[in-house]
């Protein structure tokens, strides 16, 4: 019925008290939005896969094999309990038994850093993971560009995006009403959901990238200040790792808010463009921008 | 609109379910061989074009200092090779050891030992990064590659140079398999690739190949085999051992191993 609907005119004279239905996201977005759903969880997976081969971060040019540069470690050890699963971080072990370390079905345990159900394939494959991880890091790369190509063109960077003075105004208040999960429904981002997109696209997206490239050796002898500018392959390869956490991180934050929001209409949104926003009122924020 | 609606659906709730039930749904397509595994194998195609038409013939892989070298080099794979014909080498100190250059070349070499140590030399402190994610500086001392293929002289052709080892690395039904990769002639005749004799100043130690291994710089460490005997001139691996280029490659790995 309201979803037929094309005109914010006749969505507002909806009897229910509902807000107007608006043309929220447009094809280009919703469309790089699921490819980059799709790239980053395969990235993931994969990722994991490949970290497998060498459960160990290091600091600086190089591992140290007679010399301490790891900052972390998952590993597993003999004790009179049987193996035992670990992670080290910065010198400080962790019993993570069952899913770092040591884990698998039981009596197939086995020594493992990420277990089997967080990587592709599910079984240990370096060679695999790499040809999974480096596709989807193409895909990656490839909508990035095109979205920023497209986001220029149509506006949505500068209008959805790009901080205005009066974001910085009304920052503190945004924060008060996320704590209090009071969620206002309009056309435009909020002022933390424009940090946290513009974050994971301008910022760590394009560290994950530019550390990926960083750790390719054919790609250092054609950028060979990127290793200088992250302290060396190994700190790069850290970097990398850190930024999948602070991805994981955005996601399950992200899902939370969606589920807070109200799933239903948020994921119309990302799926058909269209969004439901708050019925205009005298408590209402602005649900139109001025024109 | 429908339709796609239908398709964004699916798949995410075919990832989200994949996500609960474990990663195991993929696994019989990503065997070699399985059409999903070639299509995503595509990937490194382009990875090879991107980066040579980035990186061209001749950019250098970084170098660096003394100061840097600040461990041994770390040895993987095959360490002390149990054949007996290597093992009869070494108790000579290599004297008996040849290295063959053949196939598609004008001129087939015998090169004893110290003809190879006859011939201009180029030293280099580089970092070997292995493709399960480590790394390693070293300081390593050769002859390079092009001089080699200069007297032999590649025919037209001529498009890969494969190094036959001498080490056993893996047993199957048809016998021992000893350890074979193969590069492009470009990277063959980068000026940093190396027939390496010597490590930080030392004759190569037999962990880390002795009495000669191949240095490509600009890729991977599996790319660059140790034990080396043979180098063959082909137009196409694809009649060599499992046919994609080298003993990882033939377990999966990607033949191009810049990144």
């Amino acid at each position: 019925m309201s979803a037929t609907l094309r005109s914010t005119e006749i969505a507002e004279l909806d009897p229910l008290e509902k807000g107007p239905l608006v043309y929220r996201q447009s094809a280009w977005t919703r469309l790089t939005h699921w490819l980059w759903a799709i790239s980053l969880l395969f990235l993931l997976l994969s990722g994991l896969q490949i970290f497998n081969a060498r459960p160990q971060l290091y600091i600086g040019l190089e591992s140290g094999f007679t010399y301490d540069n790891t900052i972390l470690r998952i590993g597993a050890v003999d004790t009179q309990d049987g193996p035992r699963g670990f992670t080290e971080i910065f010198g400080k072990r962790f019993d993570t038994t069952g899913v770092l370390g040591w884990s698998g079905p039981a009596g197939q345990e086995r020594q493992r850093a990420f277990p089997s159900w967080l990587t592709v394939p599910s079984y240990y494959d370096l060679g695999t993971g790499r040809v999974i991880h480096f596709f989807f890091a193409w895909l990656l790369s490839a909508t990035l560009v095109v979205w920023l190509v497209a986001s220029l063109l149509n506006g949505h960077f500068k209008r959805d995006l790009a901080p205005r003075a009066s974001d910085l105004r009304k920052l503190p208040r945004d924060v008060a009403d996320h704590l209090r999960l009071k969620f206002h429904h309009t056309r435009d981002y909020n002022v933390l959901q424009k940090l946290a997109y513009a974050g994971v696209l301008f910022v760590l997206l394009p560290l994950m990238i530019l550390t990926g490239l960083t750790m390719s050796p054919s790609m250092n002898s054609v950028l060979p200040f990127l290793p200088d500018l992250f302290g060396g392959r190994q700190t790069a390869r850290t970097i990398h790792f850190v930024v999948m956490l602070l991805l994981v991180v955005f996601f399950f934050v992200h899902m939370a808010m969606i589920l807070a929001a109200g799933p239903l209409n948020e994921l119309r949104s990302i799926i058909t463009g269209w969004y439901r926003t708050d019925p205009p009122g005298p408590s209402a924020p602005n649900t139109k921008r001025g024109a | 609109m429908l339709n796609r609606r239908k398709f964004l659906t699916a798949a995410g709730l075919g990832a989200s379910s994949m996500a609960l039930t474990g990663c195991d749904v993929f696994d019989n397509q990503l065997r070699i061989g399985a059409p999903l595994r070639s299509f995503l194998e595509n990937a490194n195609d382009l990875t090879l074009h991107a980066q040579h038409l980035l990186a061209g013939r001749d950019s250098l892989a970084q170098e660096f200092t003394e100061a840097d070298i600040r461990q041994p080099m770390r040895p993987n794979g095959v360490t002390a090779p149990n054949d007996e014909f290597y093992k009869g080498l070494m108790a000579k100190d290599f004297a008996d050891w040849r290295l063959e250059v053949g196939g598609l070349v004008e001129k087939p070499l015998t090169l004893t030992r110290d003809q190879i140590l006859a011939m201009p030399s180029r030293t280099q402190i580089t970092r070997h990064d292995c493709v399960e994610g480590w790394s390693c500086i070293a300081k390593w001392t050769g002859t390079p590659l092009a001089l080699v293929l200069d007297q032999a002289v590649a025919k037209p052709e001529a498009r890969y140079v494969v190094f036959h080892c001498l080490d056993t690395i893996d047993r199957s039904l048809s016998g021992e398999i000893k350890y074979y990769g193969s590069i492009d002639l470009i990277d063959a005749r980068h000026p940093q690739t190396i027939l390496a004799y010597g490590l930080n100043g030392k004759p190569l130690p037999v962990e880390n190949g002795a009495p000669l291994r191949v240095r490509v710089e600009r890729q991977l460490g599996y790319k660059m085999p140790k034990y080396i005997h043979k180098i063959e001139l082909v137009s196409s691996f694809s009649s060599i051992g499992g046919g994609r280029g080298g003993y990882w490659e033939d377990y999966g790995y990607d033949w191009y191993g810049g990144i």
